[in-house]
């Protein structure tokens, strides 16, 4: 029997008899002798000079262990990092303001931390919120992305001339130029709302100080523990092994559970260590829809040029992107709705404008799409518009414009998010297209359907939609693969799960290259305890990224296997099959070798490992990509309005 | 006095606590998951005398003298073989990150007793009480369809 095909086939995940039987932690679900709760308290106030509070009557309540405030942090007070440092676009502007611990003068959002109540019960620690007193004096409040930007408009970091966060111009081509031979000029003005990413899950952090081991463990909803576990250790003045973080089961992440450090992330920790307790925080709702990153909020003035028969000369766009009272994630956001906006089509000339301003509301960072829906949605109504205005079909316009297969690898002459050239690796996108409108019966929908349903007084529509998706960045990440003697595979690597079927994917991939059955391979992710070199779980990455890591070290132990079981069955490994978690030679399944007697053998307790051979069937293995791969996809569909 | 899953507990609480953090803390029955404590996203949902209801919005108190299952009652404490509803969700994908299963799992438990056969309208109207945010519900419909009436997902 050959090895199977695993990859692609339909099997059912590994990891839901946990989940469908409310045994999967959460980190909520972490309980521990001894363990105080968290409360925060926080701003009330969009905008306000903090002049003064009093935690006395608060620290006074029987069963509250301690009160901190911005004061009482001391060196620890300090604001996050940059996460993300911007490309090197020339002329750019930056200014970077991170978020603070707990606010220190002025409170500049709604739900921004002012304090952190610790108590025996979560119960007490919010009864101890309502005896914090705060004197605050309410400030004008920065919302509207345009009068942000107004001569003596009220400045949210007050060093800064103005709110402006960021600014940034990327160029392609001549775009004024494009517009002088221009036969269709088509100018509009487009608003993306504000939005928030409402996992079911809000985010926790749990963490114990372990004084005899000399070891902090936090159990944290991130996508990105070991990059948490790194920043812990260098704030806290530990060894990076001596901090082990440990995202669980994650109820979802969708982006804002790779912000980094959120105040609670850095606090609770540092508060367990400080009083020699595990110490549990849990975000509540309306914590998650002040506290919790948010993304969206963008004003584009687009203006695209085209000849007669639809084809795009140019597009030139200058918009606004809101990204409220922090800026740690940098400039991902808007750079992904600038590079997205090109989408699957040859734009010959391009000219971005953004500016990115300081708003008093949540800070804004990738959530879902990361911006790159943005762009897609200001080029597809551009486009809807133009073929109005040209009398095109609105399916035609986009196939006239569409890249042909034979122009990649296809280069966009302006740097995406990861700081690379965007450069298209592959793609073949008139196939997708002519699929979805088969599929939902475009041509005669708008023939004969649309208009028989307008004659009876319905409104329906269709709306099509192409786009591509620049996923799957660096910088790297790794996977370990283990034979254990039992015959089972052990499968690590540092992405977190929040829902993507990572126990499967990544075992489907292992059970491929081994021979095994998915449900003999172990997945352990987001332990950096288990494996502590990678970044996270974003940018649809997960496959891409660990999958081949996975893959790159299970082709190592294969050769490990070939080589031992040539020995043992005296045989070349180019005669040795891997099926059914067994070798054998090609042709005689019955005289063959489990994995786990291999995995015994290759650790002998006795004799000696041949040099430049080493023990077990265990090998890691890293990729990096690169520069992204880029996704394509036709969305269509039919809507109707009453 | 309440019954959970069958086993008796007598426990002397705060009247304010309630019966969803009674049942994860005091218990440690964490499969009941919180995810807004104001009773719209249904992932707290149990049964109290068999029928559904969100453990967020009772006190443990009002428990008193009832019965409660929690997800963990479906599976003889987490460990049995798997309720023919969760085998289908498993067959049918109906889950991705998990965390608001255990209360939709406890939403159609009482319905497809009283509804064994479902049309899919009747389906979405049952689930309108809970809020997924991964799956798109579609799976989560075949899923009940599956437990139903045997109707497998097509392949797509």
């Amino acid at each position: 029997m050959e090895s199977r095909r695993q990859i692609g086939e339909r099997v059912r995940r590994t990891e839901d008899a946990r989940l469908l039987t409310g045994r999967a932690l959460f980190v909520d679900d972490v309980r521990l002798d001894g363990m105080l709760h968290v409360a925060f308290l926080r701003s009330q106030h969009a905008h306000a000079r903090l002049t003064g509070m009093d935690a006395t009557a608060a620290r006074a309540r029987p069963g509250v262990v301690a009160v901190y405030t911005a004061a009482d942090l001391g060196d620890y007070w300090r604001p996050g990092p940059l996460l993300v440092p911007p490309p090197p676009i020339a002329g750019l502007v930056f200014n970077a303001c991170t978020q603070v611990p707990l606010a220190k003068e002025k409170l500049r959002h709604v739900g921004e931390p002012i304090a952190m109540v610790v108590a025996e019960s979560r119960y007490l620690a919010e009864d101890a919120l309502d005896d914090i007193v705060v004197e605050a004096e309410p400030l004008p409040a920065v919302v509207d992305l345009e009068a942000a930007l107004a001569k003596g408009a009220p400045r949210v970091h007050e060093h800064l001339p103005s709110n402006v966060a960021a600014h940034a111009v990327q160029r392609k081509g001549d775009y004024a130029r494009a517009k002088q031979r221009a036969h269709t000029v088509i100018k509009r003005r487009f608003r993306y709302d504000r939005g928030a990413s409402a996992a079911i899950e809000n985010r926790a952090v749990a963490a114990q100080w372990d004084p005899r081991a000399e070891e902090l463990t936090v159990w944290d909803t991130t996508q990105a523990p070991i990059p948490i576990r790194n920043g812990l250790a260098q704030l806290l003045g530990l060894l990076e092994s001596q901090v082990r973080v440990v995202a669980p089961f994650v109820g979802g992440g969708f982006g804002p559970k790779i912000m980094m450090y959120y105040p609670e992330e850095v606090l609770v920790p540092w508060a367990a260590m400080k009083l020699g307790r595990p110490v549990k925080w849990t975000e509540d709702r309306q914590e998650n829809f002040f506290a919790t990153t948010q993304e969206r909020g963008q004003i584009h003035d687009a203006e695209i040029t085209l000849d007669q028969s639809g084809k795009i000369l140019g597009v030139r766009d200058v918009f606004l992107h809101d990204t409220g009272a922090y800026d740690p994630y940098g400039l991902t956001v808007p750079i992904n709705s600038q590079c997205t906006l090109l989408g699957p089509y040859e734009i010959p000339n391009y000219e971005s404008e953004f500016t990115a301003v300081f708003t008093n509301k949540t800070i804004v960072t990738p959530v879902r799409g990361a911006g790159r829906q943005h762009g897609v949605f200001v080029i597809e109504r551009l486009l809807d518009f133009a073929a109005k205005e040209l009398g095109i079909d609105r399916a035609e316009i986009r196939r006239r414009n569409l890249l042909r297969r034979d122009q990649f690898p296809f280069n966009n002459e302006i740097l995406f998010q990861d700081s690379a050239p965007l450069t298209y690796d592959s793609g073949d996108y008139e196939p997708a297209l002519d699929q979805a409108l088969e599929l939902i019966d475009y041509h005669r929908f708008v023939r004969e359907e649309q208009p028989r349903l307008r004659a009876a007084g319905r409104h329906v529509g269709i709306g099509i939609v192409c786009y591509v998706e620049g996923t799957g960045i660096g910088p790297y990440e790794g996977a370990r693969v283990t034979v254990e003697p039992g015959g089972r595979v052990r499968l690590a690597t540092g992405v977190g799960t929040q829902g993507q079927g990572h126990f499967t994917a990544f075992a489907q991939i292992v059970a491929e290259v081994l021979g095994v059955d998915v449900a003999d391979v172990h997945v352990i992710t987001g332990d950096t305890r288990e494996f502590h070199w990678g970044t996270g779980t974003f940018a649809s990455r997960g496959a891409v990224v660990a999958g081949s890591a996975c893959q790159a070290a299970a082709l190592r132990v294969r050769e490990k296997i070939l080589e031992l079981a040539s020995q043992e069955l005296e045989a070349s490994k180019a005669d040795l099959v891997l099926a059914g978690g067994s070798v054998h030679v090609r042709g005689d399944p019955s005289a063959g070798i489990t994995l786990g007697a291999l995995a015994v053998k290759a650790n002998p307790l006795r004799g000696a490992v041949r040099p430049g051979t080493e023990p077990g069937l265990e090998a890691t293995a890293y990729f990096g990509p690169d520069r992204g791969s880029t996704a394509s996809g036709v969305h269509a569909m039919l809507v109707e309005v009453r | 006095m309440v019954t959970v899953n069958g086993a008796r507990y007598e426990r002397t609480v705060e009247p304010r606590l309630l019966l969803s953090d009674f049942l994860r803390n005091e218990l440690g029955l964490t499969g009941t998951h919180v995810g807004c404590e104001h009773g719209v996203c249904g992932a707290c949902t149990v049964l109290l005398d068999g029928e559904a209801v969100r453990s967020c919005l009772m006190f443990a108190v009002q428990a008193d003298g009832h019965a409660v299952t929690t997800v963990e009652g479906l599976t003889d404490g987490g460990g049995g073989p798997l309720h023919p509803l969760q085998a289908a969700f498993h067959e049918a994908h109906g889950l991705q990150c998990g965390f608001c299963t255990p209360g939709i799992l406890m939403t159609l438990v009482p319905f497809l007793r009283d509804h064994p056969h479902p049309d899919e309208r009747e389906i979405r109207e049952a689930l309108s009480g809970n809020l997924c945010r991964c799956t798109g519900y579609q799976n989560i419909v075949a899923a009940v369809r599956l437990a139903s009436d045997g109707i497998p997902t097509p392949d797509r």
